[in-house]
């Protein structure tokens, strides 16, 4: 048994979503510069140059990259043999991201009741939670910082076993058009295929932090993802939607077991700044 | 791409020189309203109410900026997607306001409007939201500060990059096949 406190949990948190939303990573910083290089579009490429000088704007004036720092997303993969000491575990969460959006000026993007009253909670909580026990006695945390101009275009789509993989190409090629220019494009599409309808959603939205670069382990999925990118790009909404030839940064799928009956398709668009952190514990 | 400078509030010469496409530096007051504070202000015309902010030739920033630093005068200051203010900017557009700025498309009655009442619509760079503040000089809240990062404020905008997503005769950028 691994004991660790509440106290370096909280800490843990607000570290994350404090990085997440200042600082661009190393990926997405890298894969833009380049968008911006190779772009043969006067008004996308003028939209590229602001985004990457943005990142060093942002460091210089101590401010977020987004105004809208997003719903706190937490995964948190807890191993089996460890014992969070005192306090609560959801508590000291909530904490943290608390301790995040208040003390280090992001936005309060959060209401209480999402229908009638619409009360902004004044700390940005509740962050959302995913936790899942896993071996060993080591914790990962995976922060997502969650704007949703890109959540609102986000779709799920419970399609049957014949719609086939050109099926399941079509949908998300289509998520992409739709999307448009709101999602504030070059977007990362996180797809989740298989389970079931939140299962699906779930995979996608964890999808959306993989490194750029790293391809899905079956070949058969890489050359989906590859193949979904470039029809993305070949949409030609481009930077910001003022046209041009990159659209999105990546496409990452992930897969889960499915029922006979079905074909669970689940689209989650993140902006051009992917804002995650992650840590070990 | 050399940018046109444009002052605000706007007045229909400049406006008439504007094209889809174009891009322009605004400079001058601007205010700030997103989805809660339209609500609120279509609610108070709805009561016959008088609004906290004149509109005749003046410009809405759709945006909700996040807390500023001390010795600023705001936060991060992108735009915010623009269609979700569709069902109220007719309305503002026929009592007045000339120009919106925001991100992404518009629905046709905005699109329509923005011809009937001879407006513009600008597109700022979502997410370039720390490089816009610092074409931002001051703020000010106007109304509603329970509303937050919503509430309606008076900003002075300093040669603040922009580009004409939909001019007064109705055409957009990009052209969309």
């Amino acid at each position: 048994m691994r004991e660790i406190s509440c106290e370096q949990l909280r800490t843990a948190v607000a570290e994350l979503f404090l990085t997440a939303n200042r600082q661009i990573s190393s990926d997405i910083r890298a894969a833009m510069e380049q968008a911006r290089d190779r772009e043969t579009s006067p008004a996308a490429r003028y939209a590229l140059e602001q985004l990457t000088e943005n990142y060093v704007c942002a460091e210089e004036d101590g401010l977020p990259i987004c105004q809208d720092t997003g719903m706190a997303i937490l995964f948190a993969d807890i191993g089996q043999d460890v014992h969070f000491t005192g306090g609560s575990f959801e508590d000291a969460i909530q904490r943290g991201v608390a301790d995040a959006y208040v003390g280090g000026l992001l936005r309060k993007s959060v209401v209480s009741d999402p229908l009638f009253d619409r009360k902004n909670t004044l700390d940005n909580t509740p962050a959302i939670i995913h936790a899942s026990i896993v071996p060993g006695k080591q914790v990962h945390l995976l922060a997502i910082a969650k704007g949703f101009g890109s959540e609102n275009m986000s779709r799920v789509g419970m399609l049957t076993p014949s719609a086939g993989e050109e099926g399941v190409f079509n949908y998300i090629l289509e998520t992409a058009r739709l999307a448009g220019p709101n999602p504030c494009p070059p977007i990362v599409m996180g797809v989740g295929i298989g389970g079931d309808f939140e299962q699906a959603a779930l995979l996608a939205k964890r999808a959306t932090a993989r490194p750029l670069g790293v391809r899905h382990p079956d070949a058969r999925y890489a050359a989906l993802e590859t193949r979904l990118l470039d029809a993305v790009n070949a949409l030609g909404i481009g930077a910001a939607g003022y046209g041009g030839r990159t659209t999105a940064l990546n496409v990452a799928i992930l897969t889960a077991p499915t029922h006979i009956a079905g074909l669970p398709v689940a689209v989650n668009i993140c902006c051009h700044a992917s804002r995650h952190a992650e840590t070990t514990l | 791409m050399t940018p046109i400078e444009i002052r605000l509030p706007l007045d229909d010469a400049q406006i008439a020189k504007l094209r889809a496409g174009m891009t322009v530096r605004l400079s001058g007051p601007c205010y700030t309203a997103r989805d809660a504070a339209h609500k609120r202000l279509t609610e108070m015309l709805d009561r016959g109410e008088e609004l906290p902010i004149p509109l005749t030739g003046q410009c809405i920033y759709y945006v909700g900026p996040s807390p500023a630093p001390e010795g600023k005068p705001i936060g991060a200051a992108g735009p915010t997607s623009s269609y979700r203010m569709d069902a109220y900017a007719p309305r503002l557009l026929s009592l007045g306001l000339k120009g919106m700025i925001g991100k992404g498309a518009r629905t046709q009655p905005v699109l329509d409007a923005i011809c009937r009442e001879r407006a513009v619509y600008f597109g700022a760079v979502g997410g370039a939201a720390a490089l816009l503040a610092r074409h931002i000089t001051s703020s000010e809240l106007i109304a509603f500060p329970d509303l937050q990062s919503e509430a309606i404020r008076l900003l002075t905008l300093d040669h603040f990059p922009a580009v004409v997503l939909i001019d007064a005769l109705g055409n957009v950028f990009p052209e969309r096949a």
